[in-house]
């Protein structure tokens, strides 16, 4: 007979792994990746490629040679990141600046830290915010999605930009509404038709992603959810008091990374609180830091700035929102 | 409505296969050794010899103090002697032997299959013969019932709770017992009010045993003042505490007995072991046992008699199929893996549950992601991921103030590791170094 096992209880496990749940990002990324190749063409397919592969090759390139351990990269988180740094990215960006951002990203935002689940910064957001301040400039230029009036890819500003650099002009919002620059609807922001990066142009096609990653229980609704309700009232407040000098709060909902970063970045495992209470105070934080960079800061988008500033906080927010005990008594 | 426990749990694959096997006696032959402590507290004294004669039923030995129990004889035959017998972990511990020569019982007790509804009994005469009958917990914890029944100076019982949970994936014996003997439980649950004197009881009940909450209810309309729970199924809803918080919203204070509540929670074969001592005046010397797994040709539920070897429930269900991998008394989730297959089966034993090979290996570990699983399924609220990471190092102080007391070890934790990590493992270590910390006095 062959020889039983001997273990402690649960003798059973679940159906979570690690590969798993990184897989099920993936597959939520893919209606945003289609949208963008189809408004951004081959250079999309370029770049989120060439993120991926270097991403990838870089986490095996490290663990083997530099850390001589067993490389890890089949549990797909390389992936995962060179998907969301690729989404971060114009789509027109040097090959070369894409494989330097993916180096960052693993590197310095992941590997040094000894991998998976030790580092305390988004890695993808590590390697886009060192990009938008190395090479600000080839980071900024943003590709308008080709459309059947312009099939030729023409650049152009993002509708943050458009309204950051017309309240720089002096002017009111709704004179920059009606300026030449400000060509979309907020249709066309929910479908892709902006300026932007390759993820931050369909807000359709990432909520649809947003909802299957939580049918299949990967994020909870906590983190994304209290981002957006912070931004809805904090701009809301803002936009009722001086509607010249604010726009309103579905424009800041609908532009820039917002969805992007609330749904995809913001709920990275690693870099984000352990409870709900700790999510919730997460959560709004990042609301608020983003509102405050976008509408008084230098920058006209500040969702990179403000996750990465409370993944900082996230070790003091474990240590005080911990769970209320079962019976707790005071 | 369904109740349930709001933050918590898992629900793991029910996989009851053996919902269908009616509770099915199994006499023992040969040898049997029934231990002298089949419960929580002082070990019973034996009272026979060698040579001695006995019948089912007799008491074999006397509870040695009051948190402690009888022990009575589940065959009739010769006392071979007391030895020191290995359990089913292999731990030796004194059992007494006796040579199986036919069935005969103690005339007192009323073999008869007719329901006694008299309910006319003193709660005195009541708790005397829970008392006499050596009753314990049979959901495992094998803590005496009548010391469970004696309410302490300054606490007042209001209700009786019974865990008709079976919330443990496979076990579907209490299921057997609520289909097959739902009068007799409700007599039970109709003595424990009287015993601990409340006049409220509920039964909590999963909707996966939708037929055996439909069928107790129509029962019930006869017994006033017994409420049937619907309960959505959920891992660890059979756990005292959070039994209680399913039925009542009350949370059971932190290291609190469950009585600061007012609930009393007995479990459903011991509430049929309660109607049995009283009213049949039957000691508890046989408990229903479920015999499965996925690669079981045949899937039991069994009444085996205290003492009988393993082996002998193995040969019942034709042997131990190829591709087994692990063998565990109780429930996959907080059972013990066995290795001794001639030990003999205890009062609390409650199942034998076979997992295939495949299904028995732990995956390989890789590094925690942080995603807070673990925090989500913790049932007593505690941060598993953070109590794993203190025990590995040992950080005892530290332990404590993120009350480790309080893990009830259900295995959520680890149920729900995307990584694998061994959680409640080291929790289990954790907590057993710490709580000497606690103890110690200053």
């Amino acid at each position: 007979m062959n020889k039983l096992i001997i273990s402690p209880s649960p003798h059973v496990h679940g159906k979570f792994s690690t590969k798993r749940l990184m897989r099920d990002v993936v597959i939520a990324l893919l209606p945003a990746l289609l949208v963008s190749f189809y408004f951004f063409g081959l250079g999309a397919v370029k770049v989120v490629g060439l993120s991926v592969i270097s991403c990838v090759a870089f986490e095996y390139l490290i663990q083997r040679f530099l850390l001589k351990t067993a490389p890890s990269t089949n549990d797909l988180s390389a992936v995962v990141t060179g998907l969301i740094l690729s989404l971060n990215l114009p789509s027109n960006l040097p090959w070369w600046i894409v494989i330097i951002g993916s180096l960052i990203a693993i590197g310095v935002g992941k590997m040094v830290f000894g991998g998976l689940g030790n580092n305390p910064f988004n890695p993808a957001l590590v390697g886009r915010v060192f990009l938008l301040i190395a090479r600000p400039v080839e980071m900024t230029t943003w590709p308008l999605p080709l459309t059947l009036v312009t099939p030729d890819a023409t650049t152009g500003a993002t509708p943050l930009a458009i309204v950051k650099e017309g309240l720089k002009n002096g002017l009111t919002i709704d004179q920059i509404k009606e300026s030449s620059d400000y060509t979309f609807s907020y249709l066309d922001t929910l479908f892709g038709q902006i300026g932007g990066s390759l993820g931050e142009v369909s807000a359709v096609a990432l909520l649809l992603g947003f909802a299957y990653l939580l049918v299949r229980k990967v994020i909870t609704w906590h983190i994304p959810v209290s981002i957006f309700a912070t931004v809805i009232v904090f701009s809301g407040i803002l936009h009722f008091a001086s509607p010249d000098r604010f726009i309103d709060p579905v424009f800041h909902l609908l532009t820039g990374g917002m969805i992007l970063g609330a749904v995809y970045m913001a709920t990275d495992y690693v870099t984000s609180p352990m409870t709900p209470k700790g999510m919730a105070v997460y959560g709004v934080g990042i609301g608020l830091l983003t509102i405050l960079i976008r509408t008084f800061g230098s920058y006209p988008e500040g969702m990179s700035f403000a996750i990465l500033f409370m993944n900082a906080i996230v070790p003091l927010i474990n240590k005080y929102m911990k769970p209320k005990l079962f019976g707790e008594v005071k | 409505m369904i109740k349930t426990f709001n933050k918590g749990g898992v629900h793991p694959p029910e996989n009851k296969i053996s919902r269908n096997a009616a509770l099915e006696q199994l006499i023992p032959e040969g040898i049997i050794q029934i231990f002298i402590s089949q419960h929580i507290g002082a070990p019973a004294e034996c009272i026979v010899a060698k040579g001695d004669k006995v019948k089912t039923g007799q008491l074999i030995a006397k509870a040695n103090g009051f948190v402690s129990a009888n022990v009575h004889s589940s065959v009739s035959g010769t006392v071979l002697g007391i030895e020191n017998i290995a359990d089913y972990q292999g731990i030796k511990k004194p059992a007494i032997c006796i040579q199986v020569e036919g069935d005969e019982w103690e005339e007192s007790i009323d073999r008869s299959t007719e329901i006694n509804r008299d309910l006319s009994k003193t709660s005195e005469e009541i708790l005397a013969k829970i008392t006499e009958a050596g009753l314990v917990g049979l959901g495992g914890a094998t803590f005496p019932t009548h010391v469970k029944l004696a309410v302490p100076k300054g606490k007042t019982a209001k209700a009786i709770i019974i865990n008709g949970a079976e919330c443990e994936p496979y076990l579907t014996s209490d299921y057997r017992v609520m289909l097959e003997h739902g009068e007799e439980l409700l007599i039970g649950v109709q003595l424990l009010k009287k015993a601990v004197n409340v006049d409220k009881a509920y039964i909590g009940i999963e909707t996966n045993k939708q037929d055996a909450i439909d069928s107790l209810k129509k029962t019930a309309v006869n017994y006033s003042g017994i409420e049937i729970v619907s309960l959505e199924p959920k891992y660890p809803q059979g756990g005292e505490k959070q039994l209680i918080k399913s039925i009542t919203g009350i949370e059971v204070p932190d290291r609190a007995l469950p009585i600061e509540t007012g609930c009393i929670v007995s479990n459903i074969c011991t509430t049929l072991a309660v109607y049995e001592a009283v009213q049949k005046n039957k000691p508890l010397f046989e408990n229903s046992i479920t015999v499965t797994g996925k690669n079981l040709k045949v899937q039991k539920n069994f009444i085996v008699r205290v003492g009988t070897p393993l082996s002998q429930l193995i040969k019942a269900i034709g042997g131990i199929p190829e591709n087994t991998g692990k063998i565990i008394s109780g429930g996959p989730m907080m059972g013990r893996a066995i290795s001794n297959m001639e030990a003999p089966t205890m009062k609390g034993s409650g199942a034998i549950v076979f997992i295939t090979d495949d299904e028995a290996k732990r995956g390989t570990k890789s590094n925690c992601i942080r995603c807070s699983k673990c925090v989500a399924a913790c049932p007593m609220r505690l941060q598993p991921f953070l109590l794993y990471k203190l025990a590995e190092r040992n950080m005892l102080e530290e332990l404590k103030e993120n009350s480790i007391h309080a893990c009830i070890e259900c295995g959520c934790c680890l149920y729900t590791c995307p990584a694998n990590l061994p959680l409640v493992d080291y929790v289990r270590l954790g907590k057993t170094r710490a709580m000497k910390l606690i103890a110690k006095p200053k």
